[in-house]
């Protein structure tokens, strides 16, 4: 046996494994440190950056290339942050001032069900959208308009009617663009407007079915 | 990118390593090359999900116009910038080294169907819907009558309507046939202040025609009531809210009957558009002289166009015939469709436009469904005439998009489109039903073939050098770009 299949035989998980988890536990803190030292990185950068990322990359060092572009990133509003008036955006960006300096934020536990019933348990931190924190984790949800509430490919469904309770009304504009989703369900939200907050915690999201 | 915080990382990658195993089980170690044509979202979100579901495919994105993403650059208006955020989506795809743009080739002309299928282990034909369906009323064909698509295009930059010049300066009245929100972008442009329209990426001819354009009325003509309208909520609150528009909407039209409220319960967007338009009437409005106006005409079919007593050959007035609605649904499923009352009213108007559906166009070789105005399918795959009128699938050639479905959808409805039609192509593959990839000679194939017909191909780094171009031109003008509208001109900025 190879030393891959020994390892695996003797119940050891395989070396890049360990570092690999060991990784996942340790970047985190690290980039919560650079976000409170590093000057404001936009909401709008952060995402395009993590979008970029998720697209056909090799798995193996994005961490690092994330490392560094944080580090590179400057202060720039980009024209989208500008032009787009979404209350969500606005708030989110607001708590991401109020992270400086702050305690590093509290992270809450969110569960994505894909269409064939597999879960996905992920940790969000508070004032991330639900959009993000997928992308983040390699989670096939579509964000064709970025957040700007200009499609609903982002479309979730939140398995708990309760939990759906706890979310604020969908504005206007929201309701305008779940008009249009596929598999509509009556707790249906765009995932770019459900934004993490510490009463959500253990939110359970469902992927809608591709065809009906 | 988070590396992942999830503590079961490791056996979650085999899960979906296992998902994608079981969509191609047997032949993933083999390239397999695979083409499409037409680079919009239907063609797009095909190229991008073949690319994440098989490690070593190969795809080709062909497009007879040098610039890619198809109505999202040439479709979507000029005042909606948000959705057109998902060209940032595409670009990301047509930069994958498993993916390449040939842009400024034809099917049919620089390369045809049979050459592509010789070429590819499959085909996936994305192209949309280029031509129009028509009234078939008398004098259709008088100038200053244009389909939308036509119109759209031509204050989009377009190449092909580059030189539309519709007259905007010898009335004051504009008729636009439909109330989809095709119809609704049109008014929207028509009638929305023109300091609003200088700071978009408008086409810089349509914003000089609109300058000076006199049309201060836009009537939105439909065959039935407010609760067929085939418009979007969005759509409507955007029109409606525009500044200084006096809406005029016949309080009669809005009164429901039991079959519209059926249709209204079975249907959110229906009801929440019939609100809209309920609370868009002002009670006791009455016209301002200098104050532009919105006019929602219901129940009413055109009859035949009036040619102007001033201008010869040229449209001066539309007849509408009154309708009245028909159920002709059965038991629970309410069908009401509009019957000429041969009551008849006219309404002057020196620009009309009609918004009533795209049409796809037939190609050489192709299977096309004259009726319904697509390529026959099942699911994605093609369906030839076989023998005695049976039909069975074309294997290797597949559709998506409007081509596919029919000219109706937004962007995102591509999505699932693209994924039906894909999982075809998998279930084919896995079969063993199409060819293998060592036969087929692909992208070489294909630039041996384009070569020696002296095609200028425009590449996805030629895109980039017209996006760049048109950013600068924009830049000086306070708009986010300036489109380059001929082909001379996209051409020379491509192969720069």
């Amino acid at each position: 046996m190879d030393g891959w299949s020994e390892r695996l035989a003797l119940g050891r998980r395989p070396v890049g494994v360990r570092c690999r988890r060991g990784a996942a536990l340790v970047l985190p803190l690290v980039r919560n440190l650079i976000e409170s030292v590093v000057p404001y990185v936009s909401r709008r950068e952060r995402y395009s950056r993590s979008l970029q990322a998720l697209h056909y990359r090799p798995r193996d060092s994005s961490a690092a290339r994330k490392f560094s572009s944080l580090l590179s990133n400057s202060m720039a509003h980009n024209q989208y942050l500008k032009t787009q008036s979404h209350a969500s955006f606005c708030t989110s960006a607001a708590k991401l001032d109020s992270e400086e300096g702050d305690e590093e934020p509290q992270r809450i536990n969110v569960t994505f069900v894909d269409k064939d019933g597999e879960e996905k348990h992920i940790s969000v931190p508070e004032g991330f959208s639900m959009l993000e924190a997928a992308h983040d984790n390699d989670i096939d949800l579509e964000g064709a308009c970025e957040g700007t509430m200009a499609c609903s490919t982002c479309h979730v469904i939140v398995m708990d009617e309760d939990q759906y309770n706890k979310l604020p009304d969908p504005v206007d504009e929201e309701l305008d663009m779940l008009d249009l989703a596929f598999g509509l369900t009556k707790t249906s939200r765009l995932g770019c407007q459900v934004i993490a907050k510490r009463e959500l915690d253990g939110l359970r999201l469902a992927l809608p079915s591709a065809t009906s | 990118m988070l590396v992942g915080t999830s503590t079961s990382m490791y056996s979650l990658k085999l899960k979906s390593f296992g998902r994608i195993a079981r969509c191609f089980s047997t032949t993933s170690s083999s390239p397999l090359r695979i083409c499409v044509v037409g680079s919009g979202p239907a063609g797009f979100y095909t190229a991008e999900k073949l690319l994440k579901a098989h490690e070593s495919v190969e795809v080709d994105i062909i497009d007879r116009l040098p610039t890619p993403f198809g109505l999202v650059r040439s479709g979507v208006a000029p005042d909606h910038p948000e959705t057109k955020v998902v060209i940032n989506q595409f670009s990301r795809v047509a930069q994958n080294e498993r993916c390449s743009f040939f842009g400024n080739v034809s099917l049919g002309s620089s390369v045809t169907l049979l050459e592509l299928r010789n070429m590819y282990n499959a085909v996936v034909l994305a192209y949309g819907a280029e031509s129009d369906r028509s009234l078939g009323i008398p004098k259709e064909e008088l100038a200053g009558i244009y389909a939308a698509r036509e119109f759209v295009w031509w204050y989009n930059g377009h190449p092909d309507c580059r030189n539309l010049a519709p007259d905007l300066k010898s009335s004051d009245t504009a008729v636009i046939l439909g109330q989809g929100n095709v119809a609704l972008d049109v008014a929207r442009i028509l009638l929305r202040p023109i300091e609003e329209l200088a700071r978009t990426d408008i086409a810089s001819h349509a914003l000089a025609a609109l300058e000076e354009s006199s049309i201060r009325k836009v009537y939105l003509v439909g065959r039935r009531g407010p609760v067929q309208a085939a418009c979007t909520a969005k759509e409507l609150r955007e029109i409606l809210g525009i500044k200084d528009l006096g809406v005029y909407i016949k309080p009669a039209d809005l009164v429901t009957t039991p079959a519209d409220e059926i249709e209204m319960k079975n249907s959110r967007i229906r009801r929440r558009v019939h609100e809209l338009l309920s609370k868009a009437v002002t009670p006791g409005c009455t016209p301002v002289a200098s104050q532009r106006e919105l006019h929602f005409v219901f129940f009413r079919k055109p009859d035949m166009f009036l040619e102007s007593d001033d201008k010869s050959g040229h449209v001066g007035g539309i007849r509408l015939e009154k309708t009245a609605l028909k159920d002709v649904g059965d038991d629970e499923l309410v069908k009401q469709v509009a019957v000429g009352t041969g009551v008849y009213e006219d309404i002057s108007c020196g620009l009309a436009l009609k918004s009533i559906g795209y049409k796809s166009v037939a190609v050489d070789g192709l299977p096309f469904d004259t009726n319904k105005g697509i390529v026959p399918n099942d699911r994605g795959r093609v369906l030839a005439d076989a023998s005695h009128g049976h039909l069975q699938h074309d294997i290797g050639l597949y559709v998506c998009g409007w081509l596919k479905r029919g000219p109706t959808g937004i962007i995102g409805t591509n999505l699932h489109c693209a994924e039906e039609t894909i999982s075809c192509i998998s279930e084919d593959l896995n079969r063993g039903a199409l060819a293998s990839a060592s036969t087929k000679p692909g992208r070489e194939g294909l630039r041996q073939v384009l070569d020696s017909r002296n095609t200028r191909v425009v590449p996805f780094d030629g895109w980039g050098k017209i996006d760049c171009e048109e950013r600068r031109r924009g830049s000086l003008k306070n708009k986010p770009r300036e489109k380059l509208a001929t082909w001379e001109e996209l051409l020379e900025v491509a192969c720069r």
